[in-house]
C-alpha cells in the first residue's frame, strides 16, 4: 500500500456542473484561450497534484449523453486535448498531462507518435485517457463507418450490445498497436557512430506487424521510444466491458462509485475484470472519480450545488459521486476510499477555477496534515514515477532478441 | 524598381536527410524538445516570419531495411508546434500534414486548436501521398491512386475551410447574465459531400484567430503549379537560383492572376541553406568539406538507387556511373522517400552526359546533382546574395535551413540578419507587440468568409 493517495484533477470546459460557466469567477469567453489552460494547470501543479486529465470527444457536448441537442445555454465546443496538453508541456515541469484521445475514428499510428511526442516534450509526463467514440454523431463526422445509436436505458445492465462491445475490442487493439509502436525503437537505437557512419543500430528498430480484426499496422514508428518507455494509459469505466478493457490494456482505471453501487462494490467489479482477463503484470491502479463542490466564503459546497442547479433549471446528475462540503469532509471520503484500496482519486471540479483553487488551498493542506498527500514533488520524476508505476519498463522487442 | 520588397523568412529544422550534419561534434538531438525550442527562439530573435517542420509517415527503407546511414526518426509535427506556441510569441508555426492519411474533422480541429493556442500563428503545408508503403501504417492502406492526389488535396482543403468557417465570429456569446452560451442553436453545423468525403454534423472548435491557417504547398508540374496558384497563400519553390527561380516566380504569379487572385497574395518561398566564413575563401572551403561529408559513397549509392531502382552496392563510388539501365518494373528498392525523377531513363541519360562532360565519378555526380545551392560567402556577401535574389524576383523570401542542428541558425541570425535589416529588406521588429497573426505578418489580405457550398472542387 502506498503511503499517500494520488490526486488527479479532471479538467473540462468551465467545470463539470452545466451551470458552472455562469459563476462569477468563471471565464467562459476564455475556454478556448491559451491563458485559461495555462492558469488551470499551473494551479494544479502548485497543489503538487499527480496529473490533470483533459477531456475530449469528436462531437459537440450534449445535455444528455449521446443525444444531440440544439441547446444554447450550456458550454459547447472543445479544443483538441492532446494539443492543449502539448502546449502545457513546456509551461509545467512536474505534473502529469493526460489528454483524452479517442480510438474509434482515429489512426493508431498518429495516436502513438502524438503521445510519444507529448512524452518527449514534457520529459516523461505524458499519459493517455483512452476513449471509444460510441455516438452516431461522431461517426457522421468521419463518414467512414456507422455506429448504431444506443439507448442509455439499455446500458443499465452489465452487458453491452455486440456492436458497442466491438468498439472496446477495437480500442484494445488500438492500445496494443500504440504500445508496440512505442517499443518499436529500443532506447539505445540511436548510436551516432561517426566511424562507421551509422546514425542508428538498425537491429534495434522494429516492425510491429500487427494484424487484427479491425486494422493492420506495419511500423516501426517514426518517433523514437518516449522517455517513459510506456507512457501511462488510463481508462474511464463504468461496467464490465470497459473494466475488462482497462484490465487488459491500461495502467490506471478511473471508476465511478455512486450511492447505488458504492466504492467497495466497484472495487470488487474491477477485481473480477482483472481476474477474467488474466492480467499478470503490474496491478491495475484504481482511481475513484468524484465531482467536488467545496465550501467557500459565505457559501457551503452543498448550497452552491443547489444554487447551480437552480441556475441550470434542473438537478445535476452525474455518472459518479457528487460531493458538496468542506475540505475536511472530502478528505474523510478520500481517506475512506484509500482504506478500501483505491490508489487515488480523480477530482472533477464542479466549477472552474473556484473548485480547483479550493482543492489546492484547502483540500491539499488537509490531506498533507493527515499524511495522505506529498509535501513536495520528488526530484526528476516521470509520471510513472509519481504514480508509483515501475519506471524501468522492459521493451518487448529487446526481450525477444 | 519600386520600394524594396520585405524578405519573408522561414526557419526550417532539418533532419531525415543527408544534409544535416549529425556527425558534427556540436550536433544536438533531433528529438529532444530543447532542439526545437532553441531553433524557434533563435528564429524569433531574427524576426523570422515562421518556423517550419516537415513530416514523414514511414521510416525510409532500402531493400526492406531502415536507413541507418543518416538521420531517421522525428517527433510528431503538430504536438511540437503546439509546444512551441507556448515558448514563442510572434513566430508563425508551419507544419506539413498529409491530406491522404488524415480525415477532415480531426485535422480541422487540430489546426483550429493550434491557431487558438498560438493566437493565430498557424500554417499548413498540404501534401498528399499515394504510396502503398506508407499506407501500411494506416487503417485504409495505400488507398489513394496517384491520379486522385490533387482531387484529394482540393477536397481536403475545401472540407477544412468549411469546418473552420462553421462557427461565425458571433457564435461564441458566453454571456453569464443572459445565460446564452451559443449565439445560435446550430453553431458549427456543416455538411460536406464529394468524391473523397461525405460528412456532416457539428464542428467543436469556435472560429480561430486567423479564421484558417495560412496554406502552403509545393508544386512543380503544370498541374501542381495551377493547384498551388489557386489554393495556397505561399508556394515552396524548388528553384533557389536565378534565372530559373524568376521564371517560376513569373509563371506561378501569372497563374494566380488567371484564377482571379492578386499575384501579391501568393508568396513564393524556396528553401535555402547557407555557409558562412570570415572570408569568401574560408566559406568556400567550409562548403567543400561539408558537401563531401554530406554525400558519402554509401549515401551517393542510395540516392542513385532510387533512380535506377537497382541494387548498386557493387559499383565503386569513386568509379564511373553504373553502366546498367534503370529497372522501373522491379519492386521499389528505396521506400518512404519521395521520388521526383519521373522518367528514370531520361534522368540517367542526362546524368551520364554530365558525368562525361565534367569527368565526374559516381559520388561526384551525386554531389553535383543533389546540390541545394546554398548561399556561400562572408555574412555581407550572403546578405547581398539573398537580397539580390529576392529583389530580382527570384522569390518573396526564403525558408532557411542549417546543416547544424540546433545551433546553425544562430550564426545566420547573429551575422546575416542585421545586415539584411540595415539594407532595409528585413523588418527591425515585429509590427505589433501582440495580436498580429501570421497572415498579417506575411502581408496577406484578410479572409473573406468561406461559404463552403458554392466552391467547386479542383
Amino acid at each position: 500500500m502506498p503511503e499517500h493517495i494520488h490526486l488527479a484533477v479532471a479538467l473540462d470546459g468551465a467545470g463539470w456542473h452545466p451551470a458552472a460557466w455562469r459563476e462569477p469567477a468563471a471565464r467562459p469567453r476564455e475556454l478556448f484561450s491559451p491563458r485559461y489552460w495555462t492558469d488551470l494547470v499551473r494551479t494544479a501543479e502548485r497543489g503538487l497534484l499527480d496529473l490533470v486529465t483533459i477531456d475530449d470527444t469528436l462531437a459537440l457536448q450534449t445535455g444528455t449523453r449521446g443525444v444531440p441537442d440544439e441547446r444554447v445555454d450550456q458550454v459547447r465546443g472543445r479544443l483538441d486535448a492532446l494539443l492543449v496538453a502539448s502546449f502545457l508541456a513546456p509551461l509545467t515541469s512536474r505534473i502529469g498531462l493526460v489528454p483524452t484521445v479517442t480510438t474509434t475514428h482515429t489512426e493508431p499510428f498518429h495516436v502513438s507518435k502524438a503521445l510519444a511526442t507529448l512524452d518527449h516534450n514534457s520529459r516523461g509526463r505524458a499519459g493517455w485517457q483512452v476513449r471509444v467514440s460510441a455516438q452516431p454523431a461522431e461517426a457522421a463526422h468521419f463518414g467512414r463507418r456507422s455506429v448504431p445509436g444506443w439507448d442509455a436505458a439499455r446500458l443499465g445492465t452489465d452487458e453491452l450490445p455486440a456492436e458497442l462491445a466491438d468498439l472496446f475490442d477495437e480500442a484494445a487493439d488500438v492500445v496494443e498497436v500504440v504500445r508496440r509502436l512505442w517499443d518499436s525503437w529500443e532506447d539505445d537505437a540511436e548510436i551516432r557512430d561517426v566511424a562507421t557512419r551509422r546514425f542508428i543500430d538498425r537491429s534495434k528498430v522494429h516492425r510491429i506487424d500487427f494484424e487484427g480484426r479491425f486494422f493492420s499496422v506495419r511500423g516501426p514508428s517514426i518517433t523514437p521510444r518516449p522517455p517513459q518507455g510506456q507512457p501511462v494509459v488510463a481508462v474511464l469505466a463504468h461496467r464490465r466491458v470497459p473494466y475488462e478493457l482497462a484490465a487488459r490494456s491500461a495502467d490506471l482505471v478511473f471508476v465511478t462509485p455512486t450511492p447505488a453501487r458504492g466504492a467497495e462494490a466497484v472495487l470488487g467489479d474491477v477485481a473480477a475484470a482483472v481476474a477474467a482477463v488474466d492480467r499478470t503484470e503490474e496491478p491495475l491502479h484504481v482511481y475513484g472519480d468524484v465531482v467536488v463542490a467545496l465550501d467557500g466564503p459565505g457559501e457551503s459546497g452543498a448550497d452552491r450545488l443547489r444554487r447551480l442547479d437552480d441556475v441550470a433549471g434542473e438537478p445535476y446528475t452525474s455518472d459518479t459521486t457528487v460531493f458538496g462540503g468542506s475540505a475536511a469532509e472530502l478528505a474523510d471520503l478520500i481517506a475512506s476510499w484509500h482504506a478500501l484500496g483505491y490508489r487515488g482519486v480523480r477530482l472533477r471540479p464542479a466549477a472552474l477555477p473556484d473548485d480547483l483553487d479550493r482543492i489546492v488551498t484547502d483540500l491539499v493542506p488537509e490531506l498533507q496534515r493527515r499524511g495522505l498527500h506529498r509535501a513536495a514533488y520528488p526530484e526528476d520524476s516521470s509520471l510513472r514515477g509519481l504514480l508509483g508505476l515501475p519506471t524501468t519498463v522492459p521493451n518487448r522487442y529487446a526481450e525477444v532478441r | 524598381m519600386s520600394a524594396r520588397k520585405q524578405i519573408i523568412l522561414g526557419a526550417y529544422l532539418g533532419g531525415v536527410n543527408h544534409h544535416t550534419a549529425w556527425w558534427h561534434p556540436d550536433a544536438g538531438s533531433q528529438i529532444d524538445f530543447s532542439t526545437f525550442e532553441h531553433t524557434a527562439r533563435t528564429a524569433e530573435r531574427g524576426k523570422f516570419d515562421f518556423f517550419f517542420l516537415a513530416e514523414g509517415l514511414a521510416l525510409r527503407e532500402r531493400a526492406g531495411k531502415v536507413f541507418d546511414q543518416d538521420i531517421i526518426g522525428r517527433p510528431d509535427t503538430l504536438p511540437v508546434l503546439a509546444s512551441l506556441a507556448a515558448v514563442t510569441t510572434h513566430l508563425g508555426l508551419a507544419g506539413t500534414i498529409n491530406a491522404t492519411f488524415n480525415e477532415p474533422y480531426e485535422l480541422a480541429r487540430q489546426f483550429a486548436t493550434l491557431d487558438h493556442l498560438s493566437g493565430g500563428r498557424t500554417a499548413w503545408n498540404v501534401v498528399t501521398s499515394f504510396d502503398a508503403f506508407t499506407g501500411q501504417n494506416f487503417r485504409r492502406g495505400g488507398f489513394l491512386d496517384r491520379s486522385q492526389r490533387y482531387e484529394r488535396a482540393a477536397e481536403m482543403i475545401e472540407a477544412l475551410r468549411t469546418l473552420w468557417d462553421s462557427w461565425d465570429d458571433e457564435d461564441l456569446v458566453a454571456d453569464p447574465g443572459s445565460g446564452r452560451f451559443l449565439g445560435r442553436p446550430d453553431a458549427g453545423a456543416f455538411a460536406i459531400s464529394g468524391t473523397q468525403f461525405d460528412v456532416h454534423g457539428r464542428f467543436t472548435v469556435p472560429r480561430s484567430p486567423q479564421g484558417r491557417p495560412v496554406i502552403l504547398q509545393a508544386g512543380v508540374s503544370p498541374q501542381g503549379r495551377d493547384f498551388a496558384a489557386r489554393h495556397s497563400d505561399a508556394i515552396f519553390s524548388p528553384y533557389g537560383k536565378l534565372p530559373e527561380a524568376a521564371e517560376f516566380y513569373r509563371d506561378v504569379k501569372a497563374r494566380a492572376a488567371r484564377f482571379g487572385r492578386n499575384p501579391e497574395d501568393l508568396k513564393i518561398l524556396p528553401s535555402a541553406s547557407f555557409v558562412l566564413g570570415d572570408t569568401e575563401a574560408e566559406a568556400r572551403e567550409r562548403y567543400e568539406v561539408l558537401r563531401r561529408e554530406q554525400i558519402t559513397g554509401q549515401t551517393a549509392q542510395i540516392l542513385l538507387e532510387q533512380v535506377w531502382n537497382r541494387d548498386l552496392s557493387g559499383y565503386d563510388p569513386d568509379g564511373p556511373l553504373p553502366d546498367v539501365d534503370p529497372d522501373p518494373e522491379a519492386p521499389p528498392i528505396i521506400q518512404g522517400r519521395a521520388f521526383v525523377h519521373q522518367d528514370r531513363f531520361e534522368t540517367v541519360a542526362r546524368w551520364r552526359e554530365i558525368a562525361e562532360a565534367k569527368k565526374l565519378s559516381l559520388r561526384e555526380l551525386v554531389i553535383d546533382q543533389f546540390e541545394r545551392g546554398p548561399f556561400v560567402g562572408t555574412p555581407a556577401q550572403v546578405a547581398q546574395q539573398i537580397d539580390d535574389f529576392v529583389q530580382n524576383d527570384g522569390s518573396d523570401g526564403l525558408i532557411i535551413g542549417s546543416h547544424l542542428v540546433p545551433w546553425g541558425l544562430d550564426e545566420f541570425v547573429d551575422e546575416v540578419v542585421p545586415l539584411l535589416q540595415e539594407r532595409g529588406s528585413l523588418r527591425a521588429d515585429y509590427p505589433d507587440p501582440a495580436g498580429a497573426t501570421l497572415r498579417d505578418n506575411l502581408g496577406l489580405p484578410p479572409l473573406p468568409r468561406h461559404s463552403g457550398r458554392a466552391a467547386e472542387a479542383v
